[in-house]
């Protein structure tokens, strides 16, 4: 293991230079023939596909062609309360007075006929949102399906999650997602509302709509009684108006700080029970004692999965001032074999920037950071003509106080940032406003449990990064939000408890 | 022989382990049912607010770093403590209207509230707490952590049961608490926080303020370094913008019952944190 170490006297030179080996791999082209993608959508209400009431569509492109894929309806306020009366009687009439058994059946028939269509699912979202068709495969699909397959079993076993406490479901949830996973987030937003008994309408990003409507006509296929799961397209303009309605028992979000807090003003403030999934700064903290190599694929990982659309990612990596410059060393060497291009190429590590609006943030982020003083580095890869690219970054000579250290990117921009002692990396890694996961590398088993103590942080990957299943709760600290999503504690925001001796 | 003359208390309020005055020099007047003066009590003002924020925050990681054994000990200790003035509390709380039968049995309530919740401090983990199974070699847990500072708006009725049952659970895990009593049970209010200040927990761990909350709340709710509140015993008309303060950190608002005891209230004050470890050779 000590060969594994690098030692800090280890001169750059002895690493392998940034030898230029020919990695122009074949292209390995995803068959786009199992999709087929309508001209067109309706919003999904009542089990049907209806037109919305103002008849207003938009377009909807893939981020890595600019092509125009469909037109997807823009739900107004009239078409949420469409939505949301539908849920209330399925919720009355149907879902609510159902047995957990019987909704136990319906999520697992929702979990196999994901896995019966999971490449349909994985090709489609990467057209849609210009991930990797490796992490839609691997990663996005199969932990869909895994998570109704586990919420499933919970349907009819509540009475054990929350014993000596009176259960009910609290009725007919508004959901909103984001677009960075979008058939995995609806899968983290529905499954748990279902198998506690409540009903649905969901809001998809604007930008991602396709999965969930493709979902809407799985739900069909499965004869989910029409209501249960509702699905609205649109905008910020149909999230404020769900948001809103004043017919919901719950509301879940998972997206940005800043829209964040504009829920939880209005929920709050109406006493509607509020579950947020927001932003995060994470700090990725590698100590001299790690092992390196594996550390080294755990930042890349960490920060470039999903192009860094991910809320968990390692955007800050902190590592020990003694090995900092041989270990950025070999985090650039990395990078050089990082395949960036066409999301549907099963060779592809980096994938399209999912909207152009989001090229622009990331873009102005990365001005922010040179101009403030940071290093860039790039790879110098090429880059499809078309689309929306951004290369994989890595900024070093970082300060604290820096944008690029403090605000979320949501890009594949990693800011490297030294500490001396497991103190000032704690110390670091909680100046933040945001407290969602946290990432600790090092060999010695009491420093992890000791920094995993001392982390405000939701999730601690220690010696892993980015590992997400159903049966694990996730969720963050401070302005990352609060609830969790998965695991036991997952199901809590989803029901009402009440003593069943009535009030002691 | 002549009556001895009574030695009458000043009501302060209890911030960092000290009782200091408000700072505003204000007081409320508490008047008894023929109209004759009772007590002034201190009027905690926006300032004492934020003073009790400081004591709090510098307070909160010793006490979430005691041994989940060595806080148990010391909640035990304030109910110990407390049956010692069970005769003072209920007279206190008749002072405020409550009859004499319930006053003594909130009192025993109350006191046994405390001892219910000081067990639980090395017990909940085991409720609240999984390891998971997640579908991989991997070690997985989930633990419960105090949100961290936490203001408790404590119910005006019961006066005194109602601000144990939110205090007691809030403190079992490591939290550290301003709680605002309002001005309808001042007296066993100022005698818990003597309770408290006698019964080895640390200065800053609980600070108590009297005063009207509809004054104090808009800025407890507005306070960038207090993480959640806890608004079981918010006046029901309590504005929809002071409310939406709190979203200015992401605050957890936690809404309750004024007499419950329940490991569940102890979660509504904690934060879950998972984490996980590769399983290998």
């Amino acid at each position: 293991m000590a060969d594994e170490i690098e030692p800090a006297s280890r001169s750059n030179s002895s690493l392998p230079a940034r030898v230029k080996f020919d990695l122009d791999y074949a292209p390995a082209l995803e068959s786009t023939s199992i999709v087929s993608i309508a001209d067109e959508y309706g919003l999904f209400i009542g089990g049907q596909f209806v037109e919305p009431e103002s008849g207003e569509k938009f377009t909807t492109v893939s981020p890595s062609t600019e092509k125009a894929l469909s037109q997807i309806s823009s739900a107004s306020a009239v078409d949420v309360d469409r939505a949301v009366k539908a849920a209330r009687r399925a919720h009355t009439k149907v879902w609510g007075p159902m047995s957990g058994r019987d909704r136990a059946k319906y999520l697992f028939r929702i979990a196999r006929q994901l896995q019966e269509r999971a490449r349909e699912f994985a090709v489609l979202e990467t057209i849609d949102g210009g991930k990797p068709i490796r992490e839609s495969r691997d990663v996005d699909v199969p932990l869909a399906a895994a998570h109704f397959f586990y919420h499933a079993g919970w349907a009819d076993k509540l009475e054990y999650a929350f014993p000596d406490r009176r259960i009910a479901p609290k009725g007919v949830v508004g959901q909103i997602i984001p677009w960075n996973f979008p058939l995995l987030m609806l899968a983290w937003k529905v499954a748990p509302a279902l198998a506690t008994g409540n009903t649905v309408v969901l809001k998809p990003a604007e930008t991602t709509s396709l999965t969930a409507l493709l979902f809407a006509q799985l739900l069909q296929d499965v004869d989910l009684p029409p209501g249960v799961v509702n699905i609205v397209t649109g905008a910020g303009a149909t999230g404020s108006a769900l948001v809103d309605h004043g017919d919901l028992d719950k509301l879940a979000f998972t997206g940005s700080t800043s829209v964040g807090k504009q829920i939880q003003r209005s929920a709050s403030a109406r006493g509607v029970p509020l579950t947020l999934e927001l932003g995060g700064k994470a700090a990725h903290i590698v100590f001299e004692d790690a092992a390196i190599d594996q550390a080294v694929e755990g930042v890349i990982n960490g920060i470039y999965f999903n192009q860094g659309h991910v809320c968990c990612a390692g955007s800050r990596l902190l590592v020990q001032e003694s090995i900092a410059e041989s270990f950025v060393d070999r985090l650039k060497n990395r990078l050089s074999t990082v395949r960036v291009g066409d999301p549907l190429d099963k060779n592809t590590d980096v994938g399209a920037i999912n909207s152009a609006e989001q090229l622009g943030r990331i873009t102005e982020l990365v001005a922010a950071g040179v101009a403030e003083g940071a290093e860039l580095y790039q790879p110098q890869c090429s880059l499809p003509d078309r689309g929306y690219w951004f290369r994989p970054t890595i900024f070093t000579n970082v300060q604290q106080s820096h944008r690029i250290a403090r605000e979320e990117i949501f890009g594949p921009v990693l800011s490297v940032l030294t500490f001396r002692t497991p103190e000032e990396a704690v110390a670091k890694a909680n100046d933040t406003q945001y407290g969602l996961s946290a990432g600790i590398w090092t060999e010695k088993g009491s420093k992890i449990l000791w920094m995993a103590d001392q982390l405000d942080a939701g999730v601690i990957w220690a010696n892993t990064f980015n590992q997400f299943d159903a049966a694990s709760p996730f969720g963050g600290y401070k302005e990352s939000g609060f609830g969790r999503e998965g695991g036991l504690q997952g199901l809590a925001p989803y029901v009402s408890l009440s003593s069943p001796r009535g009030v002691a | 022989m002549a009556e001895r003359l009574d030695v009458q208390k000043t009501y302060k309020l209890f911030i960092g382990g000290a009782f200091p005055r408000s700072e505003s020099g204000r007081t409320f007047a508490v008047l008894g049912p023929d109209g004759s003066l009772i007590a002034n009590v201190a009027a905690a003002s926006r300032k004492d607010l934020r003073d009790a924020v400081v004591a709090a925050r510098a307070a909160q990681p010793g006490w979430a770093g005691r041994t989940a054994y060595n806080r148990g000990q010391i909640l035990y200790r304030v109910a110990e403590v407390m049956e010692g003035r069970r005769t003072q509390f209920a007279d206190e709380l008749r002072r405020c209207g409550v009859e004499a039968r319930a006053a003594k049995q909130e009192v025993e309530r109350a006191i046994d509230r405390w001892v219910w919740y000081a067990g639980w401090c090395d017990k909940f983990h085991h409720i609240a707490g999984t390891v998971n199974s997640v579908a991989g070699p991997y070690f997985n847990f989930t633990t419960p952590e105090p949100t961290g500072v936490v203001g408790i708006v404590a119910p005006g009725t019961p006066g005194l049961l109602g601000l144990v049952s939110r205090l007691a659970p809030a403190l079992v895990s490591g939290n550290t608490t301003i709680v605002l009593t309002g001005e309808a049970s001042p007296f066993t209010a100022v005698s818990m926080s003597e309770v408290v200040a006698t019964s080895d927990v640390p200065g800053g761990v609980v600070n108590i303020l009297t005063g009207a909350t509809h004054d104090l709340l808009p800025w407890l709710l507005g306070h960038r370094d207090v993480n959640a509140v806890d608004l079981t015993g918010a006046p029901p008309d309590l504005q929809a913008s002071v409310i939406a303060e709190a979203a200015d950190n992401v605050k957890r608002l936690i809404r309750g019952e004024p007499d419950d005891q329940s490991p569940y209230v102890i979660a509504d004050f904690c934060e879950m944190k998972t984490v996980w470890h590769p399983i290998g050779q």
